[in-house]
């Protein structure tokens, strides 16, 4: 089972923070990869909050179609971040040619552009690079979102953020999400690597999807372009909270009554149980069944944690006013907050959904058996 | 006969019979039992003559040659009374001194049995027992990463849809317009299948009826069964137990006078309404209750004259189109109970299924499409068209489960499988199988019959006059001495052992599949199948 730990703070950090945590809970990762989401930026890219921010791994080759390809489009280097790697490799990491973290200038005729548009063009980009990059393996492209970086790679979490240096100073951001990868599959493939974002949107989990097949089919067959790839059968929770939000209308309250509905006895005395019933229904095909426990991020930089129906997955949040952590395990959040009051941990069950808003002052706890939001 | 007289084409020996009938003359206490249960009268009483010789190597001892007579059973050998195998005959001997054998040869009855020019019918089944179903396994198991679930413990929702359901958006569009949403039941994902009052006798319908109740309302489990084409007793119409009835309405429109007339007063919607356009065990042929149980009961619940063969058309006569057939009688159909109730058509497999699923997708009134395999009993058919019309389930469900998915709405008709679920007595893993390949739920109507009532039936050509008011049982006939031997009671108390060891079995299934709070519909990951061929056609996995 892969260790997760997410945090959220009102002064930027840096991401070892969060490695740390990983690193404590070592005992439930085996060092195959570490996923790395960095949003709510601060260092130089404070200053550039609109400005797409492209991040993967390049060979010279693929660097150079890249540029290529984006100028065509129109898009200038604004800024980058160029992580040096050292000279001698280091066992269990691949030797890659870069690491990009590039910020780009938007093309001019983007200006006007609605929010829904300039979401998916920048989602169709990123796809299109993917897809120019499968085709020669000289390009990987994880995110391509203002505000937004992704390192994924093959390795100890650990050992890996010395090798990358991440502890340099302009990497520090407010919403960290880490992951320390507990490989299941033979080959280790980064796009099956979390956490996975979409449009503004993502999430990260343990443990296996065991509805994988119908909830993918189901996701590709929506006619929505960025609902592809699917290399790890934890994808479709990223996937499924963009269409829960986006198409449907619903807030996060709504996340889990779409992946884990009630059950009829508890639906039934629901104050929204006409509206439930319908979500239930029409969302037949997106119910997990775990084991699960997904941790995500929403656009407003908001932070949540929700448990699958069985609640077979351990998690727990705590922290303090202005600076709150997700864990896998209590031992995650003792190295990152020791100084929290630990007798206002929560661990979620399995109809609550634990939620820290972007101004990161409290835990909110939703629990599905409550009145929701609705979007009517 | 003696051997120097003439034989006829059709002159039949024991030998030639598909079932033979062993007997024991040294057990047997003549008490006639068999010959009096016996539905085909194939045993009869024999008299017969033996000659006893008494020889002796002494001299003066007299030869003697006398004749004597002794009683046993006979079995006859016209073809009219051939032997079905029922073995009603070794259920009543006291002795265990009969018992019927099948004939390991070729039956050369098969030659002979179209006397007068009519062919061979039957009701039953196919009679070939193997199935592809029975050899798809359940590979994906959980193990360490995704911990099986405990069947004994664990929380389920074994249940399913039936009806339109709408996609999220457009569902959450009229949600917030107050516009029309199609209705949807949510049900057990087995479901008895459409079988008459007519074709069933009143004992088994009335059991089966009181066990659906019970399930229900003291089993907490939403258990739907379908009338078939033969209209609905009228008290059932009026009563509150009718949301837990499909209505099927087909061809020949039997019943359907009684139901619009009861419209006014039904304090309850039934569940749905059946179109029948099609049964897998004879496709592209009707609907035939033979005239011998069409008594005064029957006629007077289906609107027609006693005693008279009842053969619903190939097809609704007065539609001519897909548009007709199927667009506007599932709209009259919905627009009869206000638009409250779900409405779908029934087909039988055919390599032309799709058109119709592909037609249903673009009406929001079709309710969802359930598709009945070869396999599928039928009450009366020709042998013909039981034995080489259709096509099997498996292909054909997962062929319109695929395309719906194609277009994106394989949650929003439901395809309800039937055909042959169970044949082997494997119904959990039989109907997890179909589910798993993308039916949304199952349609039983044989192992109703075999395992809430004794229904003797087998693959093996055994007893299959249910067409002609014979049934030993008493399952499907109309003569009350032989339905007397069934008691109500007893089908509706199996009826209940049927569908609780039948939801133990399913979580057996699914919890070490991983799954618990959905029914796993199109889980096709999970199955597999030792042979190449088939696991390509069905897109699942090829085990060895």
């Amino acid at each position: 089972m892969c260790r997760l730990f997410a945090l959220t703070s009102q002064d930027p950090v840096s991401p070892m923070l969060a490695i740390k945590a990983l690193d404590v809970m070592k005992e439930g990762h085996d060092g195959s990869g570490m996923g790395l989401l960095l949003q709510d930026l601060g260092g130089p890219f404070e200053e550039m909050k609109e400005a797409p921010i492209l991040s993967g791994i390049f060979s010279e080759e693929g660097i150079r179609r890249l540029d290529l390809f984006m100028m065509d489009l129109g898009f200038l280097t604004k800024y980058k971040i160029s992580l040096k790697i050292p000279k001698k490799p280091m066992e269990g990491i691949p030797r890659r040619d870069l690491y990009l973290i590039r910020a780009y200038e938007l093309p001019e005729d983007w200006e006007n552009l609605t929010r829904d548009d300039m979401a998916s063009r920048l989602s169709n980009i990123r796809l299109k690079i993917r897809e120019m990059g499968e085709e020669k393996k000289d390009m990987m492209v994880f995110s391509f979102w203002p505000d937004t970086i992704m390192i994924k790679e093959i390795g100890d979490p650990l050992q890996l953020a010395h090798y990358l240096g991440l502890d340099r100073k302009e990497l520090k951001s407010r919403v960290i999400l880490a992951q320390g990868r507990q490989n299941t599959n033979y080959a280790i493939d980064l796009y099956a690597c979390h956490p996975f974002f979409i449009k503004g949107y993502s999430t990260m989990t343990n443990g296996e999807n065991t509805a994988f097949i119908p909830i993918k089919d189901f996701l590709t067959s929506r006619g929505i372009a960025a609902y592809t790839g699917y290399q790890s059968d934890s994808e479709v929770f990223a996937h499924i909270l963009h269409y829960s939000l986006e198409e449907l209308g619903l807030g996060i309250d709504g996340y889990k009554h779409v992946i884990t509905p009630l059950q009829e006895n508890d639906l039934v005395q629901h104050p929204d149980v006409h509206f439930l019933s319908h979500l239930k229904r029409t969302c037949r095909p997106l119910i997990i069944d775990g084991p699960n426990c997904v941790i995500g991020t929403l656009p407003d930089h908001s932070l949540f944690m929700v448990q699958d129906r069985k609640k077979l997955r351990p998690g727990v949040v705590g922290g303090k006013p202005g600076l709150y952590g997700f864990s896998s395990e209590i031992c995650g959040l003792d190295a990152v907050i020791p100084d929290r009051d630990k007798s206002k941990d929560f661990q979620p069950m399995h109809v609550d959904t634990a939620i820290v808003g972007p101004e990161r002052q409290e835990v909110n706890i939703c629990r599905q058996t409550e009145a929701l939001s609705l979007p009517l | 006969m003696s051997s120097n007289r003439s034989l006829e084409p059709s002159s039949l020996s024991l030998n030639d019979l598909p079932w033979q009938v062993r007997y024991s003359n040294d057990r047997c206490t003549l008490c006639g039992q068999c010959t009096a249960v016996c539905p085909v009268k194939a045993i009869e009483l024999g008299v017969f003559r033996k000659r006893i010789i008494k020889t002796s190597i002494s001299k003066n001892a007299e030869q003697t040659n006398r004749y004597d007579i002794f009683y046993a059973i006979q079995q006859r050998t016209a073809v009219e009374n051939a032997c079905i195998g029922c073995a009603m005959c070794t259920l009543v001997c006291p002795n265990d001194a009969i018992h019927p054998v099948k004939n390991p040869g070729l039956d050369r009855m098969k030659f002979h049995i179209n006397q007068q020019g009519v062919p061979r019918r039957r009701g039953g089944r196919r009679n070939a027992s193997t199935s592809v179903l029975d050899r798809i396994k359940f590979t994906r198991i959980s193990m360490l990463t995704d911990p099986a679930l405990d069947a004994g413990r664990h929380e389920f929702e074994m249940r399913t849809l039936l009806g339109r359901v709408l996609s999220p958006r457009e569902n959450m569009k009229r949600l917030r317009e107050k516009g029309w949403i199609p209705p949807v039941r949510e049900i057990y994902p087995l479901i008895i299948g459409g079988m008459s009052f007519g074709a069933l006798s009143p004992s088994m319908w009335e059991g089966l009826q009181m066990g659906v109740a019970y399930l229900n309302e003291e089993m907490g489990m939403p258990v739907r069964m379908c009338t078939g084409e033969g209209g609905c007793p009228p008290r059932l119409l009026r009563s509150r137990f009718l949301k837990y009835v499909i209505l099927q309405i087909a061809s020949g429109y039997f019943g359907w006078d009684e139901i619009i007339h009861a419209i006014p007063h039904m304090k309850e919607d039934p569940c749905a309404i059946e179109i029948k356009y099609g049964q897998g065990a004879k496709p592209g042929d009707g609907g035939l209750l033979m005239w011998h149980k069409v008594n005064t009961l029957i006629a007077a619940i289906r609107g027609v004259p006693q005693g008279v063969s009842l053969p619903s058309p190939p097809t609704h006569q007065t539609q001519y189109s897909i548009e007709e057939s199927v667009a506007k009688m599932i709209l009259s159909m919905s627009m009869a109970w206000g638009f409250r109730v779900p409405v779908y058509p029934k087909i039988s497999a055919s390599s032309t299924s799709l058109a119709v699923l592909n037609n249903l997708t673009r009406n929001d009134y079709a309710s969802g499409l359930a598709i009945d395999g070869e396999d599928g009993g039928t009450g009366a058919a020709y042998s013909v068209s039981m034995d080489h019309m259709g096509h099997p389930i498996a292909s054909c469900i997962r062929d319109n489960y695929l395309n719906l998915i194609k277009i994106g709405k394989q949650n929003e008709i439901p395809l309800f499988a039937g055909g042959g679920i169970g044949k082997n007595g494997n119904i959990a893993a039989n109907a997890a199988a179909l589910i798993m390949l993308g039916a949304s739920g199952v349609q039983i109507g044989k192992y109703v019959m075999q395992a809430a009532a004794g229904c003797v039936g087998t693959e093996e050509d055994r007893c299959n006059v249910c067409n002609v008011g014979i049934c030993p049982k008493g399952i499907t006939s109309q003569d009350p001495r032989l339905y007397r031997r069934l008691d109500p009671e007893d089908v509706a108390q199996r009826i209940v052992d049927l569908f609780v060891s039948f939801d133990t079995e399913l979580k057996k299934i699914v919890a070490p599949l991983g799954r618990s709070t959905s029914l796993p519909i199109g889980m096709s990951d999970a199955l597999g199948i030792d042979d190449h061929a088939a696991a390509q056609r069905l897109s699942i996995k090829y085990v060895v």
